[in-house]
């Protein structure tokens, strides 16, 4: 690449020769020549290596969104409801009461790929300051996860390691872990997903923002000393992943959540007595972000004193105490004369609390060390004049493929049904570890401290939590995350659409309203124009649904590079949304509540397509649904597409059955289909369901009616069956159509028949119960438990892993629907 | 002042969740600051659940240094009925103000899940207004609640009636699938010889409202409230004070026997 073809014209000084640059360290850090070209234009001169630093973490992708920026301003952002957009730490949201929601979700994929463990953990330490600098008080965590086969013992370890670092970390810092998923497709093998949701609360008018407007006030770094550890963490997350990724471990920072709580509560009593002037987390490149950031957002700049910065250890450098990414640290601005103040209320929790910078009004970015300025550049070379990128984008060959195939690709259904009985085929599905219980895994959270959790997780679509600060005392949010890589794989567009409609939906049917939504977009290396393709679908996509739903996107987070030597994962946008309900009282769960309750289907009876064009029904109901995954022979066809306007429909016309109190128990068709769904709704309530699969008359196989996948269906349990017709006619006027699907039954047994009252299938809970309750690496797990085993013999205790049958114990997945 | 206190440890996660419970139940409570020494006034003190100094070395290992557990076991000594829960249990055990030790959960994992337990004996503050055998549905979150007592301080226990609660199924049995982290003895609970002092694995404060899924949890702190205010510790009234639990305790379980049964009686 040449100077002029990058910069034409511009005063750039050769890169090709000088001495002083012969061994290109803009490389090292992961910056190209033209973007180290465009630095030297901007100062007029070459950086110093703290100052070719400060770039290089500013200008990564983690923080400079080169690739995406543009992309993302796709994304419908704005309504009443927000208060605050994307670009700050956190989405806020107002819910009402005077209460208002933040909320984001972030990826930490690269550091849980090299170590789980901590990878995770920090992941979730991470999140909670971007809440915490909002001045919310954190009260829930979410986590979205994907691993590789359950057969691989390397994705076991991860899988088993981010589980626990989620745990560890989580439960020690006090906020619940409330809901989430967890896939398992062998897209994820070298390279897991790991992003997390963190929600916070707090009162509308205390709304505290990360810019730092007034000249003098003082930047006071609160929380841990500083160290040599995660530097470069962001220039980390911006590369694809090989085998030098071991040796990058030390680029993994280490948590200690203890120590997160106690800044938590330091940080939340200066806000409360109004003390800060601002509040940023300082996350991904540390010191530097944070205080460019708070700079730029204010149009000031900003002095920084190294030698005022507490480190861990003697004889750090400038550079590495600018670039550290020691956890537990926020950046608290406050007026000078309350520095005191700050410094005292950190002292009672424990926490140290040094002002390190202070406020200008130059516009400079001044870092001074033993009485020297050592580095001196424009806050908004670092912030603003961060290269963006438009990427070449074209459609994926392997598309060509998976498009173009007739109904005879998918012979492998006939097949099926000659070799396994539809029972068979259920109880397969819910064995298979994306569909089975994830109760191996929030068993290990603590989903109840707070006491504000009324849905569990395993209990709902959604997690609800309580506001029990509202006025009104009856308020309470939803959440949930949902995405799905097969589906983005085989159509971004469509996939990205259906990854907001159903976490909308998920929302809608515990009974609340979704209102907007978070993201975190995990994709392969954006130079690969056929990966940036999926990239700017799935942003389409994901942009139409959220419009026609009236769920503006309040930030996210971007993950590219997600790749290893065996290829770039599937495209994986993850949506967060967030819901509000005004009458928590009236909200439910999944579970039926009693005997002859009678069930409904609402939405999209039928797949596309059907009755007249078979072929598309038979392919886009399966293609990349959990049976194509579990039985079919390839991943292919294009799956079914959102009709979004009846989607809206849906969800409003369920919501409005629950503004009436009708609703007993409600859950989204989603993977493994209507068979699946039932048998969930049975297990959680522990009782029978008998029901009529809506074929058709028959003229719909049934395989396509039990496992087949189309989004937009929700069934809903009444309390009587002399609501049904009020309940359709309410419906019907609302243009949504419903169906009697049958009603649940004393008899333990989960009976479907088809349209023409035949037997289809017929299962008793056990099985179901067993087959469900399947821990997708029972044999890791029990080893791990052995040696406890053992010892708990002798003590003549017993050992569960996993497997406890409280009457809680629903056994239905983390949130998944 | 009639207040019931809850000690604030750095770390502590469920002294807010306490505090809030108590507020449902119509009692009157405040947060004690873990350096405080001075717990005059306070009818009752609860040592909430959380990760007190981040559970370093072990559970509850380092918060029984911390200035306030001097005051406590003082307190403790004149009466004061004192109530741990989870890491506070943990805490008791390691300050010696209960016998016994809780080990890592024999599945080696932390368990966030419900449970049902039993009650023992009806001669501590907060199991004051139960019928022995009765069953509550409380949840458990931790990680190191498996009970531990050499075989002859387990006999001692059950020999004095310190066997607060047990792990059972929901009919009330104890059975191995119904004891989730390998308890001897199916051990949830546990007082001191005098009944004043009762820690717990369960969280009752987690149970307190019909919208949080239970409301057993109710009849415990509603219990320990009741009796609390009835007792006068030895800076009110000059001593006396270990007796009046008890007594308190056969006037309410008059109550409780002649109402309906269970935690409902508050509501």
């Amino acid at each position: 690449m040449t100077n002029e073809g990058v910069c034409p014209g511009a005063r750039v000084h050769s890169v090709s020769k000088g001495t002083e640059m012969s061994d290109h360290p803009w490389r090292q850090h992961g910056m190209s020549d033209a973007e180290y070209e465009r630095i030297v234009e901007l100062l007029g001169r070459h950086p110093n290596p703290l100052e070719l630093g400060l770039f290089a973490v500013l200008w990564s992708e983690h923080c400079g969104y080169k690739h995406s920026r543009r992309a993302l301003r796709r994304f419908p952002t704005r309504g009443p409801q927000v208060l605050v957009g994307p670009g700050e730490n956190a989405g806020v949201v107002d819910v009402g009461g005077g209460l208002a929601v933040a909320f984001r979700m972030e990826s930490h994929n690269h550091p849980c790929a090299v170590e789980p463990y901590q990878g995770a953990a920090t992941g979730v330490g991470g999140i909670i300051r971007d809440i915490l600098a909002m001045g919310a008080r954190p009260i829930a965590l979410l986590d979205s996860l994907r691993f590789g086969p359950p057969t691989d013992p390397h994705s076991v370890r991860i899988a088993q390691g981010v589980v626990a670092g989620i745990a560890g970390y989580g439960n020690c810092v006090g906020v619940p872990t409330v809901g989430g998923e967890i896939a398992f497709d062998p897209a994820y093998a070298g390279n897991p997903l790991c992003n997390v949701v963190c929600v916070g609360v707090l009162p509308r008018n205390r709304l505290t923002r990360a810019a730092a407007h007034s000249v003098g006030n003082i930047c006071v770094l609160v929380g841990q000393h500083t160290g040599r550890d995660g530097i470069h963490g962001a220039t980390f997350a911006s590369v694809e992943l090989d085998e030098s990724s071991e040796s990058r471990r030390p680029s993994v920072q280490v948590g200690d959540p203890f120590r997160e709580k106690l800044v938590i509560e330091a940080c939340l009593e200066i806000v409360e007595q109004g003390l800060a002037a601002a509040i940023q987390d300082m996350g991904a490149a540390g010191i530097t972000s944070s205080l460019a950031e708070t700079a730029a957002r204010g149009g000031t700049g900003v002095e920084v004193e190294i030698d005022a910065v507490p480190q861990r250890e003697p004889g750090m450098t400038p550079y590495e105490v600018m670039l550290s990414e020691s956890q537990e640290r926020m950046l608290v601005i406050v007026e000078p004369q309350n520095v005191a103040a700050v410094q005292t209320i950190c002292a009672k929790w424990g926490v140290q609390a040094a002002p390190i910078a202070r406020i200008t009004e130059d516009g400079l970015f001044t870092v001074r060390w033993h009485g020297e300025v050592v580095g001196q550049v424009p806050v908004r070379f670092l912030t603003e004049d961060v290269p963006a990128y438009d990427p070449p984008a074209r459609p994926p060959t392997y598309l060509s493929t998976t498009r173009q195939l007739q109904a005879a690709a998918f012979a492998w259904v006939n097949e099926v049904q000659g070799r396994l009985s539809p029972a068979e085929q259920l109880l397969a599905l819910l064995a298979s570890p994306t569909v089975a219980s994830k109760a191996w895994a929030y068993r290990q959270y603590d989903h109840q401290v707070q006491t504000r959790t009324q849905l569990l997780p395993g209990q709902a679509d959604a997690a609800l939590l309580w506001l029990k600060e509202s006025p009104t005392r009856s308020q309470a949010i939803a959440l949930a995350t949902d995405g799905n890589g097969r589906l983005c794989y085989l159509d971004p567009r469509r996939g990205g659409r259906r990854a907001v409609a159903e976490a909308a939906r998920n929302v809608a049917c515990t009974g609340a309203r979704p209102v907007a939504l978070t993201n975190c977009l995990n994709f392969g290396n954006p130079d690969d124009p056929e990966i940036f393709w999926q990239f700017t679908e799935a942003i389409a996509g994901m942009s139409e649904a959220a419009e026609a739903l009236g769920t503006p996107v309040t930030g996210g987070n971007v993950s590219f590079y997600n790749e290893s030597g065996q290829g770039a994962i599937h495209p994986t946008p993850v949506v967060g949304m967030l819901g509000v309900a005004e009458q928590a009282q009236r909200c439910r769960g999944l579970a039926p509540t009693g005997v002859g309750q009678p069930l409904l289907l609402l939405g999209a009876l039928y797949p596309p397509g059907w009755p007249d064009r078979p072929e598309q029904a038979l392919i886009e109901s399966l293609a990349g649904s959990q049976y194509q995954a579990l039985f079919g022979s390839s991943l292919a066809g294009q799956p079914a597409d959102v009709d979004l306007e009846l989607e809206q429909k849906v969800q409003q016309g369920l919501l409005a059955l629950y503004e009436r109190g009708w609703v007993t128990a409600a859950h989204d068709c989603s993977e493994g289909g209507l068979a699946v769904t039932l048998a969930e709704m049975a297990l959680a309530a522990g009782i029978g369901i008998r029901a009529t699969l809506p074929d058709g008359q028959g003229r719909l196989t049934a395989v396509l009616a039990a496992f087949g996948e189309w989004p937009s269906r929700v069934v809903v349990a009444l309390h009587e069956r002399k609501q049904v017709g009020e309940v359709q006619r309410l419906l019907a006027a609302d243009g949504v159509i419903s169906i009697y699907l049958g009603e649940t039954t004393a008899e333990p047994l989960l009976r479907l028949m088809t349209g023409k009252a035949e037997d289809w299938l017929a299962l008793d809970l056990a099985a179901l119960r067993q087959a469900y309750q399947t821990i997708p690496f029972a044999r890791a797990a029990s080893n791990a438990c052995s040696g406890a085993v053992e010892e708990a013999r002798e003590a003549g205790g017993a050992c569960h892993v996993g497997q406890q049958q409280g009457p809680l114990d629903n056994g239905v997945s983390q949130g998944r629907g | 002042m009639n207040a019931i206190g809850v000690v604030v440890f750095p770390g502590s996660n469920c002294d807010q969740d306490c505090l809030w419970a108590l507020s449902v139940l119509g009692a009157e409570a405040v947060p004690v600051w873990h350096e405080s020494t001075d717990l005059s006034g306070l009818v009752a003190l609860i040592l909430p659940g959380g990760f007190s100094y981040g559970d370093y070395l072990r559970a509850g290992a380092i918060a029984r240094f911390s200035p306030v557990m001097q005051a406590v076991a003082r307190q403790a000594e004149a009466g004061l009925p004192v109530l741990g829960i989870c890491n506070g249990f943990q805490i008791l055990c390691e300050a010696g103000l209960l016998p016994g030790a809780l080990l890592p959960n024999v599945s080696g994992r932390f368990q966030c899940e419900p449970v049902h337990v039993r009650v023992e004996t009806a001669r501590t503050p907060v199991t004051a207004t139960c019928e022995p055998g009765t069953v509550l549905q409380l949840p458990i979150a931790h990680a190191q609640g498996r009970y531990f007592a050499p075989d002859a301080a387990l006999a001692d226990l059950e020999a004095r009636e310190q066997v607060v609660f047990r792990y059972v199924n929901a009919a009330g049995e104890p059975t191995p699938e119904s004891n989730p982290n390998g308890s001897l003895h199916a051990i949830a609970g546990v007082c001191n010889r005098e009944g004043n002092v009762i820690g717990m694995m369960p969280h009752p404060e987690r149970a307190v409202h019909p919208q949080l899924g239970s409301t057993d949890g109710r009849l415990l702190l509603a219990a320990l409230q009741k009796v609390g205010v009835s007792w006068r510790g030895p800076g009110t009234d000059g001593g006396g004070g270990q007796r009046a639990p008890a007594a308190a305790s056969v006037e309410l379980n008059a109550q409780a026997a002649a109402g309906s049964g269970g935690g409902r009686q508050w509501q």
